[in-house]
């Protein structure tokens, strides 16, 4: 096993008194995709801020390649990791292009051919090249999301961290970008992804880390994550997973209360 | 879709290749513009001098001409009252227009202008306050110099009302806006009557502006300010459009986000106190200026920015000529003139806007 890409060590947040994040340790390796789950409130998005060195934990520390993130230089950080979050309101008439190529923003030294080749690549794979001369803010939510989402595959770093990249997404544009994380993890990228949706957590994640009240609850491969008993404590409802009638994964339902 | 102007539609959402012949024609006619309006603007007046006249002036002064084919009088009129009063007439349009630009860029908000965001109001006290305690110590800059610590008082004052949990609130910040600038001008005001110095403006110059004040060295000052903010602003447009994204995304991309908005807003400050302690308070030019260029070449800083300082000095150029024009020997405050202009002007860019992409919410 390579060494880890990233590692969080007793993360803990406080604002404003209230307890966000409470000894949170973890690793994360290249070529896998990590999975965080848990009930609203749990600490997902915060965990996300603070291992994309948006936020500083009051405790613990997190670092990248081995080095602490406080100790990168703004755009040194952003040619290692990329961050889409929740939503992106961008109110100015950007074209679609212009708002991909912001994605090569950090890489300084590349040439305008190379910033439009990884522009035009990443809204290919994100299936929003044929929107290119559109205006952003004439886009659907779910258009948006995916050219945000573009916009993150053309800045190419090797961890891509992400805030519920499928909510305003349909069922085909939900596979598309799960499956493109996972073909970026296989490719060699760590992916860590924040998923509203536990069956996609169950489809696509190597392991999961499920959040409850700002601890890991757990922090281990899927199927020992997703379990009837542990879903249904921290998500205090009943749970009931059974296998995929199709593909070979859990399938996580709610269940009815006694 | 089938407004007036359809080409402008297609152009500003259109392939790359059409930007180019755009943003040619764009700053091909603020050039042809503001050439047309200094001529005029040195030609036209109580007295009348030929441009002929006045190119011979010029050539004169540049160690050029024999100096001969103009009066005496022409060459005073010319050369000590209207070149000082057009250049000073640019400036202030420049430094208001790219202030405007700065300010809804790093604000990532279609409304803040230098006037709106009570920066003018706070400009205009500190300039104000300046003049009457150190003017004999710092002479000509003591006005600009003050104006420019007022105008960063007051943009701080209201920016950190309207900061919340790492949020800027939109209505919080135009209602502190308009509440410092009013505060401002009032102090400028009152100031005025309690000091009572011959050197002090009056409530009509700071709420609506008069370039009729210019002299060389005036000029000079001035343009030491805006000069040095409209070339440093372009080094942050990409950061800029960046930011429009919103700070924690600017954040994921590399941007510096404080430091960034830190340099940006001092130098939009810088901008627009020196113009509005130079001419007092002319509304609208920054932001008229910055919109008719985001809806003709689209929102990139790279060309809004320039194109800003362009515009606001086309707009207060024609507008001055036109102040001292229309009802001579009575000159009639600019800010007037802009906005009798401007706002049908503004209407009509923000029902465009809204065609082009649905407003602004």
């Amino acid at each position: 096993m390579s060494a880890p890409l990233l590692v969080g060590e007793g993360i803990g947040l406080q604002v404003e008194g209230a307890v966000l994040l409470d000894g949170v340790s973890l690793e994360v390796r290249a070529g896998e995709v990590l999975g965080v789950v848990g009930p609203n409130g749990a600490g997902k998005t915060s965990l996300l801020r603070v291992l994309a060195g948006e936020t500083a934990p009051t405790s613990g520390r997190v670092l990248l390649d081995g080095r602490p993130l406080a100790r990168y230089r703004p755009r040194e950080l952003a040619r290692r990791r990329a961050l889409l979050p929740q939503q992106t309101l961008l109110q100015f008439a950007f074209r679609v292009l212009d708002v991909v190529l912001m994605g090569r923003y950090p890489h300084r030294e590349s040439s305008a051919e190379r910033d439009l080749e990884a522009a035009q690549g990443a809204m290919a794979a994100a299936d929003v090249a044929h929107l290119a001369p559109r205006l952003y803010p004439t886009l659907s939510g779910g258009e948006q999301t995916r050219v945000s989402f573009a916009r993150v595959l053309a800045q190419e770093t090797p961890l891509v961290m992400l805030d519920e990249p499928t909510t305003s997404l349909d069922l085909r544009h939900q596979e598309l970008v799960m499956g493109l994380l996972r073909s970026l993890a296989d490719d060699g990228a760590a992916v860590v992804a924040v998923l509203h949706d536990l069956n996609l957590a169950a489809r696509y994640a190597d392991r999961v880390a499920l959040m409850s009240r700002g601890r890991l609850a757990a922090l281990a491969p899927t199927r020992e994550v997703l379990r009837a008993d542990l879903l249904s404590e921290v998500y205090q409802h009943p749970v009931v997973v059974v296998p995929h009638p199709q593909r070979d994964c859990p399938l996580v339902l709610p269940g009815t209360s006694a | 879709m089938s407004g007036a102007d359809p080409a402008g539609l297609t152009v500003a959402a259109g392939p790359a290749s059409g930007r180019g012949g755009r943003l040619a024609l764009l700053f091909g006619g603020l050039a042809v513009l503001l050439a047309g309006g200094a001529v005029a603007s040195l030609a036209l007046g109580a007295v009348e001098v030929s441009p002929g006249a006045v190119l011979r002036i010029f050539l004169h002064h540049l160690g050029l001409g024999e100096g001969t084919g103009f009066t005496g009088q022409e060459n005073a009129v010319v050369w000590s009252i209207r070149l000082p009063r057009l250049l000073l007439a640019g400036l202030v349009g420049s430094g208001l227009g790219v202030a405007g630009a700065a300010l809804q860029g790093v604000f990532r908000n279609p409304l803040a202008d230098p006037q709106l965001v009570g920066v003018a109001g706070g400009a205009a006290l500190g300039s104000t306050a300046a003049i009457a305690a150190a003017g004999g110590l710092l002479g000509d800059l003591a006005g600009p110099l003050g104006g420019f610590l007022g105008g960063l008082a007051a943009g701080a004052v209201v920016y950190s009302l309207a900061r919340f949990r790492g949020r800027t609130e939109v209505v919080t910040m135009v209602l502190a806006g308009i509440a410092v600038g009013a505060l401002g001008i009032a102090g400028a005001a009152l100031l005025g009557f309690a000091v009572d110095r011959p050197e002090l403006h009056s409530v009509v110059f700071w709420s609506l502006g008069t370039v009729s004040v210019a002299t060389w060295r005036l000029v000079a000052v001035t343009s030491l300010f805006v000069v040095a903010a409209a070339l440093l602003l372009p080094f942050f447009s990409r950061a800029l459009d960046l930011l429009l994204l919103g700070d924690r995304e600017a954040q994921h991309l590399g941007v510096a986000v404080e430091r960034v908005r830190l340099a940006v807003l001092g130098l939009a400050v810088l901008a627009s106190a020196a113009a509005v302690s130079a001419v007092g308070v002319i509304a609208f030019v920054g932001l008229l200026a910055p919109h008719a260029v985001r809806l003709a070449a689209g929102p990139a800083h790279r060309v809004v920015l320039p194109g800003s300082a362009l515009s606001g000095a086309v707009l207060v150029l024609w507008a001055d000529l036109a102040a001292r024009s229309l009802h001579p020997p009575v000159e009639v405050p600019v800010g007037l003139i802009v906005a009798v202009v401007g706002g049908p002007v503004f209407l009509w860019l923000l029902r465009r806007t809204r065609i082009q992409h649905g407003g602004w919410g």
